[in-house]
């Protein structure tokens, strides 16, 4: 299971929140330098198979195998793990009280022990790349909700992490932000980037995505490249839930 | 305008200049309240506000037993002779008023964050920050600066100072830091579960989001409730002068009350004590108003 290209793999994981099963056996492999898209209603268990994957929950069944390291074992150090896996949620999660650069140097400097040189170096020079160099003694709370959601995937990348997760971060924004935060995930996309990506936005699923998994009821239902997904789904259920997106003309 | 506010008149404000900033229209500070009214609404306040005084003090003055009154608390010649001293001994309340603060801010963060700790390993350190606020909330304050400062020196235990006023102040501390324990507390659980999620997420260990997220975030938030507690503080340390002679204002104002069978020299004392807590008070509403405008702007943006 080790270097054979496949960065994550999931293998029947289950969760529940008391008696609600969120998580009903998902099974999904992801190669390296793949693009996921995960579409589905909300509360299909989108977010909680994110969650999952950065341990931020702990399963009930199943496991989660990263690089082939089965990361959902008891003793395994959750926090090395969280390291390698970056994840940008909905609401930014900005830290309020510390400035752009100091958000994302924080991991850096204290998960990872970077020297505080060289992490505000790569700070500044990421924050460059995704066109917010102005911004770095800004706090999160003077900037737009596109500007603090590009600085928390700022955030997440100066962990240099090997499999990005983004839980729909477009879905908090104003409609004329959400271009610029797609446009950053797009780069990432084209740089290689390992990505797990829950998304209402179904064209920008349909550009960037070399799979798409429709998920409902806790399982993954259908799953496929995006022009087949989404122009002759199999699923009367992925029919369904398509034919309703068209309607409210999100497609 | 109906936060019942007693500088609120209410139809003068129309001639109001521009809007005031946002924040500041319930504010309860004199200069903000007066400045939304413009010239003449300060005009109206300045005569109404001398008229009422004038009458309170006339009243006052010429009732048929002020002489006596003024004889025993507003004898000008007894303060001018008592008010140098007292105001030395007043110097080491504030002494120890800031030697018992920083003590207390250390040693209540640490409760806080004891009782904050998660999972099952941790049920008895949180089982004792428990028991402790608990215990030390619910003692009369004079009871405990009573029991340390009369009870610890007289054992002499080895190793221990035996100084009252060292254990008074311990009494202090112990007593004090069970209140901002809670304080801290209610700022620690204030911040959302997402901050530290985030924090996690980044790969850092429960201790280090704690320290560099949640805290820092928890601490911006009670500031004000934190100096109402040292008002508090600064006027207990009064108290000590049941354990330690000689060596505090409100003792001293005793003494001197009692040599001359007048009560001026404790009003000196009060004056003193009020010197320093009415701007304090003044502080925290300032800072009330100012995080209550901040997070109004934050609503907005």
């Amino acid at each position: 299971m080790t270097g054979n290209g496949v960065a994550l793999q999931l293998e029947g994981v289950r969760k529940s929140f008391g008696k609600l099963e969120v998580l009903r056996g998902i099974d999904l492999s992801v190669a390296e330098h793949e693009v996921v898209c995960l579409i589905g209603a909300s509360g299909s268990g989108k977010s909680t198979l994110l969650r999952c994957v950065n341990l931020l929950e702990p399963v009930d069944g199943g496991h989660i195998v990263v690089h082939g390291e089965r990361i959902t074992d008891r003793g395994v150090d959750v926090n090395r793990i969280r390291r390698r896996i970056g994840i940008v949620f909905q609401s930014f999660n900005l830290f309020p009280h510390m400035t752009v650069l100091r958000n994302v140097m924080l991991g850096p400097v204290e998960g990872l022990g970077t020297p505080r040189q060289e992490a505000r170096a790569q700070a500044e020079q990421l924050l460059a790349r995704f066109g917010l160099a102005d911004k770095k003694d800004e706090y999160p709370d003077r900037l737009s909700g596109g500007q603090q959601q590009r600085v928390a995937i700022v955030r997440a990348l100066a962990m240099k992490p090997d499999i990005m997760l983004f839980d729909e971060v477009t879905s908090a924004l104003d409609p004329e932000l959400i271009a610029e935060v797609l446009n950053v995930i797009r780069e990432l996309a084209a740089s290689g980037m390992t990505m797990v990506i829950a998304t209402h936005e179904m064209g920008f699923a349909r550009d960037i995505a070399n799979r798409v998994c429709f998920l409902d009821g806790g399982v993954i239902l259908e799953q496929g490249p995006p022009d087949r997904i989404f122009s002759s789904p199999e699923n009367p259920r992925t029919q369904q839930f398509l034919q309703r997106i068209i309607e409210a003309g999100r497609l | 305008m109906s936060s019942g506010n007693p500088f609120d008149v209410e139809p003068l404000i129309e001639s109001a200049g521009p809007p005031p900033p946002p924040g500041s229209r319930r504010s309860r500070l004199f200069g903000d309240t007066l400045r939304q009214e413009g010239a003449k609404g300060v005009a109206i306040a300045l005569v109404s506000t001398v008229v009422v005084v004038f009458l309170l003090v006339w009243v006052v003055v010429h009732s048929s037993n002020w002489p006596v009154v003024k004889q025993a608390f507003f004898n000008g010649q007894e303060f001018k002779d008592t008010f140098p001293e007292i105001a030395r001994k007043f110097v080491r309340n504030i002494q120890y008023f800031m030697i018992a603060e920083v003590f207390i801010l250390a040693l209540a963060l640490l409760l806080a964050v004891m009782r904050s700790l998660p999972g099952a390993v941790f049920f008895p350190i949180r089982l004792l920050a428990i028991v402790y606020t608990d215990l030390f909330r619910g003692l009369p304050l004079i009871l405990v600066i009573y029991l340390l400062g009369f009870g610890m020196p007289s054992l002499a235990l080895k190793g221990l100072p035996t100084s009252a006023a060292f254990w008074g102040i311990v009494g202090l501390i112990l007593a004090y830091s069970a209140y901002v324990a809670e304080v801290y507390r209610a700022g620690i659980e204030s911040v959302h579960p997402s901050q530290v999620a985030a924090a996690r997420a980044l790969g850092l260990s429960r201790w280090k989001s704690l320290r560099f997220v949640v805290i820092p975030q928890a601490v911006r938030r009670v500031v004000p409730p934190l100096l109402n507690d040292f008002i508090g503080l600064q006027k207990d340390t009064a108290l000590l002068s049941i354990v330690i002679p000689f060596a505090e204002a409100f003792k001293q104002a005793q003494i001197d009350q009692s040599a001359d069978f007048n009560f001026t020299p404790v009003l000196c004392a009060a004056v003193l004590f009020l010197a320093i807590t009415i701007p304090m008070t003044r502080v925290v509403d300032w800072l009330l108003v100012r995080q209550r405008a901040r997070r109004q702007a934050g609503a907005v943006a």
